[in-house]
């Protein structure tokens, strides 16, 4: 019988719904903490056929996702598809060189080389850690003053990695019909080669993340979404995936994927079963 | 005797000291109280334990 190990850190709402979904489905699955684990050059330390990665860390999971490629345990996402993912200077490299579409963007490393960037997009730009989530530190500048002041405290941080500057145009976010005050953009479920769900964001603020406050609300799979989402989440190596995307007036652009999505505020819209689906799929790569 | 004690008294939000009817199935499982909404998290399933749940770090997220 296939053995599935989740690594996680907190059992926030999805680890309970994965648990849950693989006792619905008769499969048999160890959920890891993190704060347990104790890693080996040697395999032994995850005894499954496969793993689902879903520490709430970037970097432990990340580090996770090492072992379980070099102990050839199928893992959920892969590390190089986590490693895409997670780095959002590289997820758009990739999505850049896959065609898809992706806004204007550049990195710097200095105050004056992302002023002088900032210029080349122009304003309003998008300010974001190159590595983050949650719209941490996510800032949208309306002129170089505005984004002087930004830089000149991002480059006071100490990590050296939030000198990354990663700076994007600001795309203005086409938003439903009759509701001129609410900003939306898309998130996309991807599980393998299907585009499970989707939803739309809603807020009254230009950042949309459900953990900030947006509102979902169920947006139609589309035979045009599903091809974009399948290109997009290709581009970073495929697994489950939870793709950003705006919709502008000359199409949808995919800004963001990320690869241990939160989906709890997706289910009940949607309706799909996304822990469900997501232990399908963790079964279907298992080693057999 | 105080171990058994510890382990069948009812289980309080560390914050407001309010009564959490819970069953958790994982270690580390994340709670809001519903008497004072603080985010609680299981530090151990046997015994039942909670504590205020950690801030955010930095690489944290989805
Ligand atoms: N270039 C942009 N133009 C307009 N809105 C944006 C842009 N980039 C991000 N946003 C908004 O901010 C949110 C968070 O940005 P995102 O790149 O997804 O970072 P995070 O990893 O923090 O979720 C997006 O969901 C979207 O609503
Ligand atoms: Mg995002
Ligand atoms: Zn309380």
């Amino acid at each position: 019988m296939t053995h599935i190990g989740m690594v996680y850190s907190r059992g926030r709402v999805e680890e309970k719904m994965l648990q849950e979904a693989a006792q619905r489905q008769g499969v048999q699955f160890t959920a890891v903490q993190d704060d347990t684990l104790i890693l080996d050059l040697d395999p032994g330390a995850l005894p499954f056929d496969a793993v689902l990665e879903r520490s709430v860390s970037t970097t432990r999971g990340l580090y996770v996702l090492k072992f379980c490629g070099a102990h050839g345990i199928p893992a959920i996402n892969r590390h190089a598809v986590a490693a895409a993912c997670a780095d959002k200077t590289e997820t758009s490299l990739k999505l850049r060189r896959a065609g898809v579409p992706t806004p204007r963007t550049k990195v710097a490393f200095e105050q004056e080389s992302a002023l002088a960037a900032l210029d080349q997009l122009g304003y309003p730009a998008v300010i974001k850690p190159t590595t983050g989530s949650w719209a941490r530190m996510v800032a949208r500048v309306d002129s170089r003053r505005e984004a002087e002041q930004i830089l000149e405290h991002r480059s006071e941080l100490p990590n050296p990695v939030q000198q990354v500057y990663y700076l994007q145009e600001y795309v203005n976010k086409l938003g439903a019909a009759g509701e001129p005050t609410l900003h939306r953009d898309l998130r996309a479920f991807v599980v393998g080669d299907e585009t499970i769900a989707a939803i739309w964001r809603n807020s009254p603020h230009w950042i949309t993340n459900t953990a900030r406050g947006g509102k979902a609300s169920v947006c139609p799979v589309t035979p045009e979404l599903h091809d974009l989402c399948q290109r997009a989440a290709a581009a970073v190596g495929g697994g489950v995936l939870a793709l950003d995307l705006m919709e502008t007036s000359a199409g949808l652009v995919c800004h963001e994927i990320n690869h241990t999505m939160e989906f709890r505020n997706s289910v009940a819209p949607t309706g799909v079963d996304i822990p469900g689906k997501i232990i399908e799929y963790c079964v279907r790569q298992a080693k057999a | 005797m105080s171990q058994t004690i510890l382990e069948t008294a009812p289980l309080e939000c560390p914050e407001c000291a309010a009564r959490l009817a819970i069953t958790p199935t994982l270690a580390g499982e994340v709670l809001d109280c519903r008497g004072c909404g603080a985010e609680l998290e299981v530090v151990s399933l046997t015994p039942l334990l909670v504590q205020l749940a950690p801030h955010a770090e930095e690489d944290w997220g989805e």
